[in-house]
């Protein structure tokens, strides 16, 4: 069974684009990552499936359900941790934690306060003295507690330092062992890529990419580097070239034989070509237009 | 039940503190009748005689000398304007602060429906204005009974159904204009309750715009004319109470469709 399915999910602000066309299905039990910069479209995607704004067109489901006509059913079984992170003003903590549950018209006050341990989340502390990342806690807890079948986490680790980060993958691993979707949607590829098994990358609204996180990483560009005196002014498909003291490095996308012909001919003293990281697949999406799928 | 509970927590300050103001604003005005009562026989012709500005607040018709003459017309005015004001307030903030200190995201990301959000919110605001007035209105007995005056049952509580009901239109209304607002709307709300007061005043002033009574909820809540007929005009009311309604049908038509940003 699909957690999410979009089919053809478009949503215009206006004239403004928002999301165009999205096709796009995450099976129940994925940890799902979901790519893309400021402005691409990620939290309109988010906002769309969670019923705060109408889809222009297009459908979606979730768990079977249509986005639209079963709402509730779908919310009582998600937990959303938002960008930003705002609360009430003059609330507590634990009153905001038990306002989500009660919202829920759920007793989760064990899982919560289980939950608040494992992050050094202070209950008695008023959300308006909360710094960002202590925000993010108490979002993580409203977002966890009920131990929803899916989890929809829109950048949830600003904010976050290391340690925290560490700990919250920890307990979303652990849903995830125990059966539940996590879409992730960031645009920090490192923890995509050790987190998520499966990612999809949206560029000014459009899906560009959506695959395993593995063969996203198996493009055709290389990354490589140089030591040696190096022009590349002949070759074609060079991005992200970076002049170093004594050589270059660039992401290379065209024909292999081209780049060791070129490099055949000039003093280099050390070569590598490598895979490149998730960071400089992105970059190749991006800059340069990247592959359809 | 959750959402009412946490709305009228939010608000709690907000309600103790017009409740206090405007009570302590009645009760001070009770206690000092005596003293105007022994001032009225010369005073009284003074206030009958001061032209528009008699006639715009009613004391053409009811005598300061009275308790009902003199309630009607100064507590009037502090209950029907402090009234006003605190159910605009609730009103025209009741949906629109979600967006405006952006938790809407945390609200309607929970598994509670749009109309559900504004039964609740709406009944929240309507407790507020049924315990402030209900507060005001024992104020005013235990006030006019410290005074040793009788207490006019009849005209007193029309007078108080009259605010009540007046507050509820105008909270109603303005729930209504919540809907349609991202980022608060105090001054549209103290704005609209202000205009509707001033409408009443030329309403009395001219025959030629009695037609702003049918617009203007004071129009039935005119202190003079209730103590004078010991009634409430109930067609006025019938009408205040369909803008009401329009305002509530409104506020679950927008809300129930809205983006929230």
């Amino acid at each position: 069974m699909n957690a999410i399915e979009m089919k053809g999910l478009t949503k215009f602000y206006g004239k403004a684009r928002g999301i165009v066309g999205l096709d796009l299905a995450v099976s129940e039990g994925e940890f799902f990552g979901f790519i893309g910069p400021n402005g691409a479209g990620k939290s309109t995607t988010i906002r769309t499936l969670l019923g705060l704004i109408k889809g222009s067109g297009g459908s979606a489901r979730i768990f079977g359900k249509d986005i639209a006509a079963e709402k509730n059913g779908i919310l009582m079984e998600t937990g959303y941790m938002p960008s930003e992170a705002l609360f009430y003003p003059g609330m507590r903590v634990g009153e905001v934690i038990r306002l989500s549950a009660g919202l829920r018209r759920k007793d989760c006050a064990v899982e919560a306060d289980l939950l608040c341990r494992r992050l050094g989340l202070d209950t008695s502390k008023k959300v308006d003295q909360l710094s960002f990342g202590n925000r993010k806690k108490v979002s993580i807890v409203c977002a966890l507690q009920h131990q929803p079948r899916l989890c929809i986490l829109d950048e949830p680790t600003s904010g976050l330092d290391p340690l925290m980060q560490r700990e919250f993958f920890e307990i979303l691993k652990e849903r995830n062992a125990r059966g539940a979707t996590i879409f992730l949607s960031s645009h920090v590829l490192s923890e995509i890529q050790r987190n998520c098994t499966r990612a999809a990358i949206i560029r000014e609204g459009r899906l560009i990419a959506c695959g395993s996180v593995e063969s996203l990483s198996k493009t055709s560009a290389k990354r490589v580097h140089v030591q040696g005196e190096l022009t590349v002014s002949t070759l074609t498909e060079v991005r992200d070239l970076q002049q170093t003291g004594s050589g270059a490095s660039f992401l290379y996308g065209g024909d292999i034989q081209a780049l060791l012909r070129v490099l055949s001919e000039q003093k280099i003293t050390d070569l590598t070509i490598s895979e490149p990281d998730l960071e400089e697949i992105f970059l190749h999406y991006y800059l340069d237009g990247g592959e359809e799928t | 039940m959750t959402m009412i509970r946490h709305e009228l927590r939010q608000n709690r300050i907000s309600l103790a503190v017009w409740t206090l103001a405007v009570g302590a604003l009645m009760a001070v005005c009770i206690l000092i009748f005596p003293e105007m009562q022994e001032e009225m026989d010369g005073a009284g012709d003074l206030f009958a005689s001061m032209g528009s500005f008699t006639e715009a607040f009613g004391m053409d018709q009811v005598s300061f000398g009275t308790l009902t003459g003199f309630y009607a017309v100064e507590c009037g005015n502090i209950l029907g304007l402090g009234g006003a004001f605190f159910a605009a307030l609730c009103g025209v903030s009741a949906l629109a602060k979600e967006e405006k200190e952006h938790t809407a995201e945390f609200l309607l990301t929970h598994p509670v429906s749009r109309p559900a959000i504004v039964t609740d919110k709406l009944v929240a605001v309507m407790v507020q204005v049924w315990l402030m007035n209900g507060a005001v209105y024992a104020v005013s007995i235990g006030s006019i009974a410290a005074v040793g005056e009788e207490i006019p049952w009849k005209e007193l509580s029309l007078l108080h159904l009259a605010y009540l009901l007046l507050q509820m239109e105008i909270g109603a209304v303005c729930f209504g204009i919540s809907a349609f607002l991202k980022h608060g709307g105090m001054g549209i709300g103290l704005g609209a309750a202000a205009v509707l007061y001033f409408l009443n005043l030329i309403a009395n002033i001219t025959d030629s715009a009695d037609f702003l009574r049918y617009i203007t909820p004071f129009g039935y809540a005119e202190g003079a004319d209730i103590v004078t007929n010991v009634s409430l005009d109930w067609g006025l009311v019938g009408l205040g109470l369909a803008y009401g309604a329009a305002g509530i049908g409104a506020a679950y038509v927008k809300y129930c469709r809205k983006d929230i940003a």
